[in-house]
């Protein structure tokens, strides 16, 4: 027999009751919220309970929302696939925008290693726990987290996008 | 059988032939021996590097040029071909490929993302390769197509012709190579 939501949301609520909220059910896969300091124990739950079975982490990724509360500028999501009974799951955890922690998840699955790295390349995102937290895809030197939305997407050092050379100044300068 | 007419050779540059002898510049003669036997290290990242591959086969044959060997060892090169986008993280090894050719070195800079960045006006890509090595030919285009890479070498090979024996070791040449803190 299929795995049903309902039957995912009451065993996660009986076991963490208020630290697991907003379920919703989006197309075919469930979301829910978890609050930062129970992820890992979430995600424990959620692999190794002999009925839920999400035996594969499919995603971790980040997301910035600058206009929010302070203390929940930055989300951390995280998909699960359940092979057995073919049934993913999406939850988010919100963190803080001046420190965002979030307790590493590679020691439920090793996969999360590379998956946080590019979290925290490109977030900023601290994963307290992680094995070597350094970046993976940009370059060493970067000091910029460039996914967050306070810096420019575009490179400074560009020299053959002057306006002058598109004939747009005057234009610029009437209107 | 081709015909003995079809067979063409590289003139013979200017200079004074009498009975016996012929006296001309060692800067032409040796132009002209480097300009015909260049040989290409294929620096390719993307399309403009397919586009680079259909120049270099039967149809387009940059091989009618005196391009006939790819060199893939940078040691063995005179003309460093950087085709497609150049990640800031790419920066560090194309340099060093660079460094690596032997004097004297030639850069052509096949594409706009190779020339500028193109449309990858992003924190993660490299705004024009010379930012990082001097560059001698641009190839413009998106990608450029074969004959316009053909065209791009051609212009080189008069670079080439030309260019002074001592060049590589004058003054000027030095502060380039010193511009890009290169030794």
């Amino acid at each position: 027999m299929a795995l049903e939501t309902t039957v995912i949301e009451q065993k996660l609520t009986d076991k963490f009751g208020y630290k697991v909220t907003g379920f919703v059910q989006m197309k075919d896969i469930l979301s829910f919220e978890v609050s930062a300091d129970s992820v890992n124990d979430t995600m424990r739950f959620l692999k190794e309970d002999g009925v839920l079975r999400f035996n594969f982490l499919t995603d971790v990724c980040g997301v910035h929302y600058p206009d929010n509360d302070k203390e929940r500028q930055f989300a951390v999501v995280y998909h699960m696939h359940n092979w057995m009974d073919n049934v993913r799951i999406r939850f988010k955890a919100f963190l803080d925008g001046d420190t965002p922690e979030v307790d590493s998840v590679t020691n439920l699955f090793l996969g999360a290693n590379w998956q946080e790295r590019e979290t925290y390349d490109f977030y900023g995102i601290i994963f307290k726990g992680h094995p070597q937290l350094k970046r993976i895809l940009n370059m060493d030197e970067m000091v910029s987290f460039p996914m967050r939305k306070e810096f420019p997407m575009e490179d400074g050092g560009r020299t053959d996008k002057d306006d002058r050379f598109f004939g747009r100044i005057t234009d610029n300068a009437t209107n | 059988m081709s015909d003995q007419k079809d067979i063409k050779i590289v003139g013979a540059p200017a200079g004074i032939e009498g009975q016996g002898f012929f006296a001309t510049k060692l800067d032409e003669v040796v132009g002209l021996a480097r300009a015909n036997s260049l040989w290409p290290l294929p620096f390719a990242t993307s399309c403009c590097g397919i586009e680079f591959m259909a120049t270099m086969a039967a149809t387009y044959d940059l091989a009618r040029f005196g391009s006939e060997r790819m060199s893939f060892s940078p040691r063995q090169a005179d003309m460093l071909l950087v085709m497609g986008t150049i990640a800031k993280k790419m920066a560090p090894i194309l340099r060093q490929v660079y460094e690596q050719m032997a004097e004297p070195r030639w850069v052509i800079a096949v594409g706009a993302c190779a020339s500028s960045g193109g449309i990858f006006d992003t924190y993660s890509v490299l705004q024009g390769i010379d930012k990082v090595i001097p560059v001698d030919v641009y190839v413009p285009g998106c990608p450029p197509r074969p004959e316009q890479i053909l065209d791009g070498i051609l212009t080189l090979q008069d670079i080439v012709k030309s260019e002074s024996v001592r060049r590589r070791s004058s003054p000027e040449y030095q502060e380039l190579m010193a511009s890009y803190n290169i030794t």
